[in-house]
This record gives structure tokens, C-alpha cells and sequence, in this order.
């Protein structure tokens, strides 16, 4: 077979190892990196207790799955974590609200600088990490059940007689279809609904949103809302694709920035094109383009070494670099977001 | 009550370093000294990385959360500085290296010189991929045959095999011009942009070292590191020491019979040994740390620091004045980084040996951060008595855990899952308690224990 040029198996390798766990990635960033965006235009500070607070909301989903489980209360081919994800989003925004009204608002009363609220985040993400690490222990866990796959590389291979198979692991589908309908209805409640716009208005102009009669208070308690979904759900997505262990989701909040800035801070648009950036590139970037070569190139030209661009270790760093580049080059990221330069 | 607080405010520098002297010496007598003089050693270590951010955040409000990577920085350089060369690798691989290190520095330059010149961005897109990889070609054959030479002992190039004490200065000296670099690119962001973007290079530095092996090992860790200190045993071996352990404890030697004294003796010189080789190092530490918050005084009360202190305070108001903010904060920045480095070079003296995998942002970079704060952001003595405080929190509140669990475990001794899971957990709290500290600080005494002096001025 390999002799001759084949785009469509090439394509189709392609597919199972670069675009479904690049696609996957980075819905799981987008959400997590939307979230960040909607503190920052709101709230005003970049959150860094982000990584924390979704192991937080991972682990409320955690327990009650076990508890579902346990009781038997499931639905066959349905991972249980989505039917308990409403559950403990109701926790994670008790959480999150709580933490607003002991730490944030004081700041946002006495008008403090933007960096001491980041400081107080930072005091927000060593008492959540803690939390967590406490809780639930330091270990990593797997949580998914149900269904594995939605189809395997056997029944793929069986279908279409391809030579190499792709396989689409539920939590691959799963992330992708729950991110699309987040997203959508994200803009859908921003751009539409009253409060939304109210929520646009204040990030836009504090001061005239509060003349128009927007309660600023209720504005920062539905942002926290929504973030709070946003996170639980990033969060068990992640976690449902690749496990949930507390220091690995303390990390995520590298690349979430690396959305975030890429795309433009403060918008929610860029932190969504922002996260697929960040997903494609470190996939792209670190695959091994050896096998899809060999099927597109006649045999002459096959390639001996593994034909990759950087080292699988150096996966995270690839974000970064991504991110210094722009923070050089376009410094209010790919759609324009807010300036860096302080007013 | 006033009057109390009055005493306070006139001395509170004595005050509190009175009281963290008496809990480390109350420590030693109910615990033990080889505790409180490991707890006082890595406090003085705290205490210089602290005073290095306490110059970036205190003088200049420089938000600098890149901690760890600085510090590893300094960690590389004592093995840089103080192995022994493995000659066989330098033979096989070094000039290979220095060629493919040799091409990576010109096409960096290269690239930086034609986008000054202002050539079109293609082209120079061009040049720079162009020379990444050959450097690559070059620079993957060499670490290749590094790596492969001896994996189990060495598979690394080595140091220079200089006296370790050169490793401290060097790693100043390495941090600095990492400094250097990353500040060019992100000190014209604004604050909470260059957290991020230091973060993220700290993390960067740390994936370098675990995984270019022909540099330090990678996660395959360097031990048995050279010592300014002498060993243990050869303390043990020497005449005058036994002696003097002899007149220490002669009037409880006295009472036994001769049999007797010499196993207590040989025992006695074996604890005394620790205890005065952690002695040694906490003068090397001592001397260090007092030279540096001397010199940082002297700088804070300089005309330079009342330049710096101004340009934090009102930027705009101080570049009207004509002072360059830019290269002021580059300076600032380099000078922070580089005592940060000496601390982890120092760190990774006393420890022995360097372990990549033990560099956590929470310990390394978030914890200094939280000294800083505790101490009184602005405040050299501050800094010092933050490290002090907090570190001592972060040690002691794990055994503080397990004994709290095991008063519980006395109350209720129902033998349940409860207390065992707590006996495993309670460690993790030490994380929520330092969230804590910082917040409660931060609302309720925004200039930490020792504030800043002159902030009207």
C-alpha cells in the first residue's frame, strides 16, 4: 500500500492523532480561558486561582459520581460525571460567591490596584489547592465511565476498508458538542439578555453602567455564576479526558493564559480562538510527522528520523513561546483585546 | 492599651525579631537543635530570595512570579561551578556543543540585529528558522553522544570542578543575565501581563533543565555535591573537636563509669558533629545574608533609592523629570534576580545534591512571595523577618497537624477511617493555612509586620 502516495489514509492518521485531541484540548482551554476573560473585563484581575478552582469543581463532580454510582443511579453509555456537572456547579458557584464576598469585594470597595487583587488571588488558589489536595487527596484519579468509545479503530477500519483507523473516544465528542453549546449560549446570554448586556456595558465603562442604574453587585454575582459553569464544566471535561490529579489542573493555568493573551484579554471571542491556537500548535508542534509523510511522499523521499519539530517534553513550553511572540508583535493579542498599558 | 501600642511602634524591629529568636530557641529545647538549625539555615535562605523580590516588588513594584526558575538558575550553576569535569564527554561531545551553543547565539543575534535593521519580517522569519535548524542538527548529535556515554554515573558534561563558594557568585552572575534577557522582552508589560509571562518563563527554565540531560542530568538528579563545609566523619576523627564535645558535656560524662563514658562520648560527638557542621553553614549563610541587607539599606536610603521609590510611586510623575523608567526597572529586575540566585545556589549547597523535580512554583516562587507580603512589602528587615516567620509556619505546621490529630485520635478513640485520613491529609492544610496568612494580612495589615518607613517622604 505505503508505495504509492495516499492522501486519504494520511488524512486520515492525521485526524486520529493531530485534529481530534487538538480539537478536544482546546475546547477544554477555551472554556477555562472564557472564564478567565469574563473575571478579567469584569472583575477587573487576572484570576489565578482559575487551575485551582476547576480541580475544585472537578472534585465536587467526583464525589457525586461516586455517590450515583454507588447508588446505581446511572444511565448506561453515559459517562455519569455530565448528570451530577449541575449539581456541582451549584457548589462551585456557593464556593466562588463565597470567596468573592470574603476577599474580592473588599478590594473592589477600596478601588485597590488591579495586582493586589491578583496578589489575593494567589492567597485564593493556595487555599483552594489545599482544599483539594485535603479533600481529596493528591493522587490522580480516573472518573470516567460508560462508554469509551463512540466508535473504535476496529469498527472504523471495518467501515471504510481504510488502512489506518480513527477512533473517537466519547469524552472527545463529548467535549467538543458540550463546548459548542457552552459557547453558544454564552454569547447567546452576552449579547442578548438584559443582564448580559448589563454585564458588557459595566466591563465597557464602570462608570457610566453605574449611572444608567446597573446594580454593580448583581453584575459581579452572575459573572461568578457563569464562571463557576464554566469552570466545573472545563474542568470535568479535562479531567474526563485525561484524568484528574490536583497538580496537573494547578498547571492548566499556564496555557489558559497563554489563550487568553494570545487571543486578546478581555475577549471572549480571542480566548476561544486563543485556546484552539494553544491546542493545535502544541499538538502540531509535537507530532511526529513521520508515518503521514510516508504515505504522501513517493518512496525516495521517505524520511528517516521521526520528522518532529520539538521534543514531546517540551509541550507546555510551546504555549509560552507562542505567547511571548504575540505579547512582541501584537500585544493586545489577535483580537484586539483590552491595552496592556495602564491607564 | 496605647502605650503597648506605642512600645510597638518604636520597636518593632527588635520586638519581633526578639520573639522569632525565642520560638527557635523554645524549639530547640523541647525538640531538638538539629531541627531548629535546619529550620534557621533554610530561613536564611528564604531570607536572600526574599530580600531579592523584596528589592523587585518593594522598590520598584516589579510583580515578578518567575522566583523558582532564578533559583533554579543558581542551582544549575554549583554544578556548573563545582563537579569535576567528565572528561570523556568533553572529549566527545564539548566542542560539538560549543559549536551547536556557539550557532544558536549567532542566529538569535543575527535575527536581532536584522530586525533593528529594519529588514521585512519574512526575511528574517527566514534567517531565524533557518539557523534553528541547523543548530538543532548540530546540537541534537552532540547531547546525543553526551547522553549516551556512561548514563548510569555521568552522561553529562560536568563542572569545572571549582570550589563551591564560586558556584554562589556564579549563580548571581547566570541569574542576572537570564534577567537580563527576559526583561528586555516583558518589563514593558503591564504588571499582571508580566506575572503571567514570568511564570510561564520560570516554567520554561525548569522543562530546559529537566530535559536536556547533557547539562545537569536532567531528572536523573547530581548528588554527593562538593561542600564549603567539612563532613560529619572527619569532624568526628579530629582531636580538638572531640575534645571540646568532651567539655561540653563533662559534667554528665563524669558520672559514669568508664565504659560507659566512651560510648556516650562517641555518641556526643556524633550529634555535635551535625549540629556544628549545620553551625558552619549558618555562619557562610549568616555573613552572606547580613552583607546583602546592609548593601540594600545603603541602597534604599541612596539617592538611587529614593529615584527608584519615586518612579514606583508615580511613573509618569518621574518620567516627566526626565529619569529613564525603562532601564530603571531593567535594573532593578536583574539586580532582584540575581541575589534570588544566589539563594538557590546556596540552596542547593546545603542540600547536597539537585533535584529538578523539586522546584514547585508554590514552594519556590508563591511562598517568597507570601514572606515578602507577611514581612512588609518595602522593608529589607521585613523581608528577613517574613522568611523567618513563614517558613517556620510552613515546617512546623505539619508535625503541629499530626499533633493535633493525635489529641483528637486520645478523645475519641473509636478507631474509624477518620483519623487515619486526617493523619494523611492534615499535611495538605499547611496550603490552605498560607492562603490564610496572606489573605488576612493582606486586608487587615496591607504593610506586614514590619511596614515600609519612609513611604511619606
Amino acid at each position: 500500500m505505503s508505495d504509492s502516495i495516499d492522501i486519504i489514509n494520511a488524512f486520515a492518521l492525521l485526524t486520529n492523532f493531530v485534529i481530534l485531541p487538538a480539537l478536544s484540548y482546546g475546547s477544554q482551554l477555551a472554556l477555562g480561558a472564557l472564564a478567565v476573560t469574563l473575571v478579567y473585563s469584569i472583575l477587573r484581575f487576572s484570576n489565578f486561582a482559575q487551575g485551582d478552582s476547576m480541580a475544585f469543581g472537578t472534585m465536587l463532580v467526583i464525589f457525586f459520581t461516586g455517590f450515583m454510582i454507588d447508588k446505581g443511579w446511572t444511565i448506561s453509555g453515559v459517562p455519569t460525571a455530565l448528570l451530577v456537572i449541575p449539581f456541582a456547579m451549584i457548589g462551585t458557584s456557593i464556593y466562588l460567591l463565597s470567596m468573592d464576598r470574603l476577599v474580592y469585594r473588599f478590594y473592589r470597595k477600596v478601588k485597590a490596584k488591579s495586582i493586589t487583587i491578583v496578589m489575593a488571588s494567589i492567597g485564593v488558589m493556595f487555599i483552594t489547592g489545599g482544599l483539594v489536595r485535603f479533600i481529596i487527596g493528591p493522587r490522580s484519579q480516573n472518573f470516567a465511565d460508560g462508554e469509551r468509545f463512540i466508535f473504535s479503530v476496529r469498527e472504523f477500519k471495518a467501515f471504510t476498508g481504510l488502512e489506518q483507523g480513527i477512533a473517537l473516544k466519547t469524552s472527545q465528542f463529548l467535549t467538543v458538542t458540550i463546548a459548542i453549546i457552552l459557547v453558544a449560549f454564552v454569547f447567546y446570554f452576552l449579547q442578548k439578555t438584559k443582564t448580559g448586556k448589563a454585564m458588557r456595558a459595566y466591563s465597557d465603562n464602570k462608570e457610566l453602567a453605574l449611572l444608567s442604574g446597573i446594580n454593580p453587585e448583581k453584575v459581579v454575582q452572575v459573572t461568578w455564576l457563569v464562571v463557576a459553569a464554566l469552570t466545573t464544566i472545563a474542568g470535568t471535561l479535562y479531567g474526563l479526558d485525561k484524568g484528574f490529579a490536583p497538580q496537573q489542573y494547578h498547571l492548566l493555568l499556564l496555557p489558559i493564559f497563554a489563550s487568553v493573551i494570545v487571543g486578546g484579554i478581555g475577549s471572549p471571542l480571542g480566548a476561544i480562538a486563543g485556546a484552539f491556537l494553544v491546542a493545535f500548535s502544541e499538538v502540531l508542534l509535537t507530532y511526529a510527522y513521520k508515518k503521514f509523510l510516508i504515505y504522501l511522499l513517493p518512496i525516495s523521499l521517505h524520511p528517516n528520523s521521526l520528522v518532529q519539530l520539538i521534543g514531546t517534553e517540551y509541550k507546555y513550553a510551546i504555549s509560552f513561546v507562542i505567547l511571548v511572540v504575540v505579547l512582541l508583535i501584537r500585544p493586545t493579542g489577535i483580537f484586539k483585546g483590552k491595552v496592556l498599558i495602564d491607564e | 492599651m496605647s502605650k503597648y501600642k506605642n512600645l510597638w511602634e518604636l520597636y518593632k524591629t527588635p520586638i519581633s525579631f526578639s520573639i522569632m529568636s525565642l520560638v527557635l530557641l523554645l524549639v530547640g529545647f523541647f525538640q531538638s537543635w538539629a531541627l531548629v538549625l535546619g529550620i534557621f539555615n533554610l530561613s536564611l535562605i528564604s531570607a536572600i530570595m526574599a530580600l531579592g523580590v523584596n528589592i523587585q516588588w518593594g522598590y520598584a513594584g516589579i510583580f515578578n512570579v518567575g522566583i523558582m526558575g532564578f533559583a533554579a538558575l543558581g542551582g544549575v550553576s554549583v554544578i556548573l561551578i563545582s563537579q569535576q569535569p567528565v572528561t570523556a564527554a568533553v572529549e566527545v561531545g564539548g566542542i560539538k556543543m560549543l559549536i551547536a551553543l556557539l550557532l544558536g547565539v549567532t542566529t538569535i543575534i543575527s535575527g536581532v540585529i536584522l530586525n533593528k535593521k529594519g529588514f521585512n519580517r519574512w526575511i528574517i522569519a527566514m534567517v531565524v528558522i533557518v539557523g534553528y535548524l541547523i543548530t538543532r542538527h548540530y546540537f541534537s548529535e552532540a547531547s546525543n553522544l553526551i547522553e549516551k556515554l556512561n548514563p548510569e554515573l555521568a552522561g553529562y558534561l560536568g563542572g569545572l570542578g571549582l570550589p563551591v563558594v564560586f558556584s554562589w557568585f556564579f549563580g548571581g552572575l547566570v541569574a542576572a543575565a537570564a534577567a537580563w534577557s527576559i526583561g528586555k522582552i516583558t518589563l514593558g508589560l503591564r504588571s499582571d501581563y508580566l506575572a503571567i509571562a514570568t511564570l510561564g518563563i520560570s516554567e520554561i527554565i525548569l522543562y530546559v533543565i529537566k530535559n536536556e540531560d547533557w547539562l545537569v542530568r536532567g531528572v536523573k538528579n547530581v548528588t554527593g555535591l562538593a561542600r564549603p563545609v567539612p563532613y560529619e566523619i572527619q569532624i568526628q576523627k579530629m582531636e580538638w573537636f572531640i575534645n571540646m564535645v568532651s567539655w561540653i558535656y563533662s559534667s554528665k560524662l563524669d558520672i559514669l563509669s568508664k565504659g560507659d563514658q566512651l560510648v556516650q562520648l562517641n555518641e556526643y560527638v556524633r550529634n555535635t558533629s551535625v549540629i556544628f557542621v549545620k553551625l558552619c553553614y549558618s555562619g557562610f549563610f549568616i555573613t552572606t545574608l547580613v552583607a546583602m541587607v546592609i548593601m540594600a539599606n545603603l541602597a534604599l536610603n541612596s539617592p538611587w533609592g529614593r529615584k527608584v521609590r519615586a518612579i514606583r510611586d508615580n511613573e509618569v510623575a518621574a518620567s516627566a523629570m526626565g529619569k529613564n523608567i525603562t532601564s530603571q526597572h531593567l535594573q532593578i529586575f536583574i539586580i532582584g534576580s540575581a541575589i534570588v540566585g544566589v539563594a538557590g545556589a546556596m540552596l542547593v549547597t546545603y542540600f547536597g545534591l539537585f533535584n529538578p523535580s523539586e522546584y514547585q512554583p508554590l514552594r519556590y516562587t508563591f511562598l517568597i512571595w507570601v514572606m515578602v507580603i507577611v514581612g512588609g512589602s518595602g522593608n529589607n528587615l521585613g523581608s528577613v523577618i517574613g522568611a523567618f516567620v513563614i517558613w517556620f509556619i510552613w515546617i512546623q505546621s505539619g508535625p503541629m497537624g499530626i499533633w493535633l490529630v493525635d489529641i483528637i485520635n486520645n478523645y475519641y478513640q473509636d478507631g474509624n477511617g477518620v483519623i487515619d485520613f486526617l493523619e494523611e491529609r492534615v499535611f495538605f492544610l499547611r496550603l490552605v493555612f498560607m492562603g490564610l496568612i496572606l489573605l488576612i494580612v493582606m486586608r487587615f495589615a496591607p504593610g506586614g509586620i514590619l511596614p515600609e518607613k519612609n513611604k511619606e517622604l
